[in-house]
């Protein structure tokens, strides 16, 4: 599945939820927020092939 | 995951309060949590006339926002340190949140002021960006509340950039500062606004979530010396305890609280000398601001542009 993250476009591995996702990607999860087709959702989110997925950093340095 | 409060699909799960919420109920979590800070440790009240610091960014933009709804009228302040293709977008944003909120926003332009953007000025002022940044962006932020009425300023700062600052004060054991941090910064009648920071016990990642779900446009880009911010290590190192531990970062913070105030009473109050040109807190003589201000030879007052969405009489 596409996948993107800080703005860049990646191919992953198909993985069942986005808690599987964050942690095959090694994403800590205080760290990023994940919107799929365009929505917020919770890790335990099931993950269907054409879901569109974006990974939003919340850190903000400065 | 279903929400704690209503049952409907929830869009965020809060590890650190046990609690799963609906983008309704997260909302107004969020919005009672600034509220509750604000009147429990009296950071704002009825009679103040405050002022947001706001950077285009997630943190200050929403709370910019939230203290509107709230009914916390406020009125913004935007620096602008001339930073290539990042500044000039940050202005954008404030500017499109003051239309929103119909609000004004004083404008302070380095550029304008200098001839300098704060890259060169750090250069040959001889201190890091972000140090020469800090520098100006305090000073000035209380010196419009002076020169403007204002009493009260309200910084953006969230939780995260909170605990990571009291790591590294913590780290070198910074003396000096360690003890002075907390939610509000006392006034000094004549020379120094109150200052205050709503967001205190809100983390990056709720403020982030707020400011999506509310589709508040911000700026997504880092400014661009932050890079290799330290402030970014200990926010990493913090956010992987959090993630073993949720609830540490909140429990950092909160403890800080409680022994601060108790030293804080111990200490002797330090006394504080004044510029004798601006009358802002400077140990030893003229203060940094001032003596950049005569290197480059400029006199007189510092000029505030006005931002007043179209519509706004006042
Ligand atoms: S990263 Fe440094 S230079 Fe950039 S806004 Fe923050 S303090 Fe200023
Ligand atoms: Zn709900
Ligand atoms: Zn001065």
């Amino acid at each position: 599945m596409i996948v993107e993250i800080d703005g860049k476009t990646i191919a992953v591995e198909k993985v069942p939820n986005v808690m599987r996702l964050m942690e095959k990607l090694s994403i800590n999860k205080e760290a990023y927020l994940v919107i799929v087709n365009d929505r917020l959702v919770t890790e335990d989110y099931r993950l269907n092939k054409d879901d569109s997925v974006k990974l939003i950093k919340v850190v903000s340095g400065g | 995951m279903k929400c704690r409060v209503c049952g409907g699909n929830a869009v965020i799960n809060l590890k650190a309060y046990n609690n799963a919420l609906c983008a309704r109920d997260f909302i107004s979590f969020l919005e009672n949590r600034v509220l509750k800070t604000i009147q429990r440790y009296r950071l704002i009240s009825d009679e103040d006339r405050p002022l947001v610091a706001v950077s285009g960014g997630k943190d200050s933009l929403s709370l910019w926002y939230i203290l509107n709804r709230l009914g916390y009228t406020s009125e913004g302040i935007y620096i602008d340190l001339g930073i290539e293709g990042y500044s000039s977008l940050s202005l954008d944003k404030v500017k499109s949140m003051a239309d929103m909120l119909q609000r004004k926003v004083y404008i302070f332009h380095l550029m304008e002021t200098l001839g300098k953007g704060i890259d060169s000025l750090s250069r040959i002022i001889k201190r890091s960006t972000c140090s020469a940044c800090g520098m100006i962006k305090r000073y000035i932020m209380n010196r419009v509340c002076m020169d403007r009425g204002y009493n009260v300023i309200i910084t953006g700062h969230n939780l995260d950039d909170e605990a990571s600052a009291l790591l590294g004060n913590i780290l070198y054991w910074k003396d000096e500062y360690l003890w002075k941090k907390g939610l509000e910064l006392k006034e000094t009648e004549g020379h120094l606004s109150k200052k205050v920071k709503p967001l205190f016990l809100c983390s990056e990642r709720e403020m982030a979530a707020y400011a999506i779900l509310k589709e508040i446009d911000y700026v997504r880009d880092e400014c661009p010396f932050s890079v290799d911010a330290k402030s970014l290590v200990y926010k990493d190192i913090l956010n992987r305890i959090e993630e073993s531990s949720p609830g540490t970062k909140l429990q950092f913070l909160k403890g800080y609280l409680k022994v601060s105030r108790t030293i804080k009473a111990q200490r002797k109050k330090e006394d504080i000398d004044y510029c004798p040109i601006c009358g802002y807190p400077a140990s030893g003589g003229i203060c940094s601001f001032c003596r950049i201000m005569e290197r480059f030879g400029i006199e007189g007052g510092i000029k505030f542009d006005e931002y007043k969405p179209v519509g706004l009489s006042t």
